[in-house]
């Protein structure tokens, strides 16, 4: 048992080391891949993988901590990103406010937070009373609503145009140097605007503060008391635990990273609109969770990387590749339609993209039911469940 | 043994001593059972009191109506001086009323060193922000948490075993790690539902041993036992029960000699 207990902690401090050397490394690596443009595509797809980072860890703690289902975790999301959205541009001079606000990115941050917690607290205080599979339903609903709330107040939301010209976050100073290319100065009123490099920097740091919070949690009291409820809510409640405050904790905690994550989504693209926190947003986010081992943090971390890498580089360049492939190969005539309906080998790819999605997820899961990175607990339950 | 007793603690005496725990005329009813039937007794401070009677005669769903897990559906259940007929199991628990259950539930894919500082959790005093920031005053009560967990533990004899699953352990262990977490919410009342259920002999005199050894840290025990030899030899005083009324109250000698016991408890299991 002891063995056991420190293998894991092993693993997972190497999983740490290796994705602290990977990010230290990363802007290099950007570099070299892609000279053209110093790397900054690659980088600003990492800052966005870092936003499902942040999400997971998030739902991580609701879905993984205090075995809660959340099914509509994007609502939250949604929040934060509008609370950016609302606070950090133009967009409220064009409401009947009629005077714009701008807010500094850092304390929107905060305020973001605060925002979404609240929003936990409402959903959850009539909710988390419901059984799991209650509970479901009505998170589903409420990340149904969500959207389609800031869809509907299209006086202050723009509705379906969604709110653009977001504020970028500003540093009063900022030292530039060789680490991005240029001769060591010091630049005052630095703006993030179109700056990879800076967005990039900034998520290490957001996931890096997230990931301490998150883990003492973990180690606390409260973490305990997330495991008790998780696994049996009565003898909890017995042995003096108020199970629905610890539920509702957990849930607004959850919220809370989530609009964390949205007040950095919306700065970096500087557009938020209602499409962008549907109910595939949801899933995909706990797809990461269960898939990179829910209850354990690296392993959150390892899915979401994983699952953001497939989805937004290995499937949308599939098409392309697959064509270039087949021409290699002397294939070539796949790529040409057919009369028989035969769209060429790259539309056909694009058609079956999320069908090719679904088959990777079905691969991982049939190979790894537990995650790619279980928790100590998962990895238990699994092999027991299959023994007994 | 029972000589000793006597001479400690007469029961008679007991019985005016000042209660830690008063039933006033409790009824609870399950749609047309009535599962407990006007059930009046006082369990005293520092004793151990047994509760005794045949398969569904109501004791367990007493030890729920105490600990808040149902509500009563009439009576009073005072609590040193307070009616905590229905308050919250949590509520109940942080006001000095600590339970085991008849079929274990532990916390099984937790270590039992966690199982017994979730039962401290009632006492702890760190907050949101001190967990979050892992403030030294979080540390030092972390600490402080453990080391307690693991008295606790060796308290109860499986001290050897902090870092297994609870789901791990033989069944005897589960049964006493139950009992430290109990114990770990720092109750002044502790209820045993069927402690020593599936014991061996052997097993059930440790495990008496063990609830002496509570009693002697100044903790009331109120127990459900089937074994009446159990309890005779255990317990100062003595309620039996049987579909949901109480037909009898008494020291082991009274309750052994009863008639209306012998007809209804050890007449049907002998
Ligand atoms: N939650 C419940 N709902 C309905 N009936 C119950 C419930 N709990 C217990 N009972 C009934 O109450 C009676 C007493 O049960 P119980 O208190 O468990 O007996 P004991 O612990 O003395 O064996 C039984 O007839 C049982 O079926
Ligand atoms: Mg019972």
């Amino acid at each position: 048992m002891i063995r056991l207990r420190n293998v894991t902690r092993d693993r997972n401090q190497l999983v740490y080391l290796i994705l602290i050397v990977g990010v230290l490394l990363f802007p290099v690596l950007a570099g070299f891949v892609s000279p053209g443009d110093s790397g900054n595509y690659l980088l600003g797809q990492a800052a966005d993988a870092g936003v499902y980072v942040l999400l997971a860890i998030g739902l991580n703690v609701v879905v993984g901590f205090a075995g809660l289902l959340d099914l509509g975790y994007a609502a939250f999301f949604a929040i934060g990103a509008y609370t950016y959205a609302l606070l950090a541009s133009g967009q409220l001079n064009s409401s009947p406010l009629h005077h714009a606000i701008h807010l500094p990115f850092w304390i929107l941050l905060f305020v973001a937070v605060i925002v979404a917690a609240t929003a936990g607290v409402i959903l959850g205080a009539p909710t988390l009373r419901l059984r799991g599979d209650y509970l479901a339903i009505v998170t589903l609903g409420f990340g149904e609503i969500v959207p389609k709330l800031f869809l509907n107040l299209s006086q202050w939301t723009s509705g379906v145009n969604g709110v653009s010209a977001l504020d970028y976050p500003s540093l009063p100073i900022w030292i530039e140097g060789p680490w991005v290319g240029s001769s060591l100065s010091i630049v005052r009123g630095f703006s993030f605007a179109f700056n990879s490099m800076a967005y990039y920097w900034l998520m290490a740091i957001l996931v890096l503060i997230v990931v301490i919070l998150v883990s003492n949690l973990q180690r606390s009291r409260l973490g305990r008391a997330w495991g008790a409820v998780r696994e049996d809510e009565l003898a909890a409640d017995a042995m003096g635990i108020n199970t629905v405050t610890t539920k509702l904790l957990a849930f607004s905690i959850g919220a809370a990273t989530s609009g964390f994550a949205g007040v950095f989504y919306g700065s970096k693209l500087s557009l938020v609109s209602p499409e962008n926190f549907s109910f595939v947003v949801s899933v995909t986010i706990l797809v990461m969770v269960v898939l990179g081992g829910m209850g354990n943090i690296p392993g959150v971390i390892v899915g979401a990387l994983a699952i953001y890498y497939v989805l937004f580089n290995v499937l949308t360049n599939l098409p392309a590749n697959a064509k270039g492939i087949a021409n290699a190969v002397g294939l070539g005539f796949l790529n040409r339609p057919a009369a028989g309906g035969w769209p060429g080998l790259e539309q056909e790819v694009q058609r079956l993209n999320f069908l090719i999605f679904g088959l990777i997820l079905i691969s991982i899961m049939l190979l790894r039911p537990q995650g790619l990175l279980p928790s100590r607990v998962r990895k238990e339950e699994l092999e027991k469940g299959v023994a007994e | 043994m029972a000589d000793q007793m006597e001479n400690a603690a007469p029961a008679d005496r007991m019985e005016d001593a000042a209660p830690i725990l008063q039933l006033d005329h409790v009824s609870k009813r399950f749609g047309g059972l009535l599962a407990v039937d006007d059930v009046s007794f006082n369990v005293a401070k520092g004793e151990v009191f047994a509760l005794i009677g045949p398969n569904g005669a109501g004791k367990t769903t007493l030890f729920n109506c105490i600990t808040g897990i149902f509500s009563p559906t009439e009576g009073r259940l005072v609590f040193e001086g307070r009616d905590v007929a229905g308050h919250k199991p949590h509520d109940v628990a942080e006001l000095g009323i600590a339970r085991t259950f008849q079929n274990i539930r532990l916390f099984g894919y937790m270590s039992a060193l966690d199982n017994v500082r979730v039962g401290q959790h009632v006492r702890m005093r760190a907050k949101l922000w001190d967990a979050l920031l892992k403030t030294p005053k979080e540390r030092r009560e972390e600490l402080r948490v453990t080391e307690r967990a693991r008295e606790l533990l060796d308290f109860v004899g499986i001290g050897r075993h902090g870092d297994s699953y609870a789901r791990n352990l033989a069944y005897g262990q589960q049964r006493r790690l139950e009992i430290a977490r109990a114990l770990a919410t720092e109750p002044r009342l502790l209820l045993l539902d069927e402690p020593a259920a599936g014991f061996t002999p052997q097993e059930k005199v440790e495990l008496m041993q063990l609830v002496e050894k509570i009693l002697g840290q100044g903790i009331t025990v109120f127990l459900i036992e089937h074994d009446m030899k159990v309890v005779m030899g255990a317990s100062r005083r003595i309620a039996v029960l049987d579909h949901g009324e109480k037909i009898a109250e008494g020291t082991p000698d009274e309750i052994r000699n009863n008639r209306k016991v012998i007809e209804a408890y050890l007449g049907k299991s002998a």
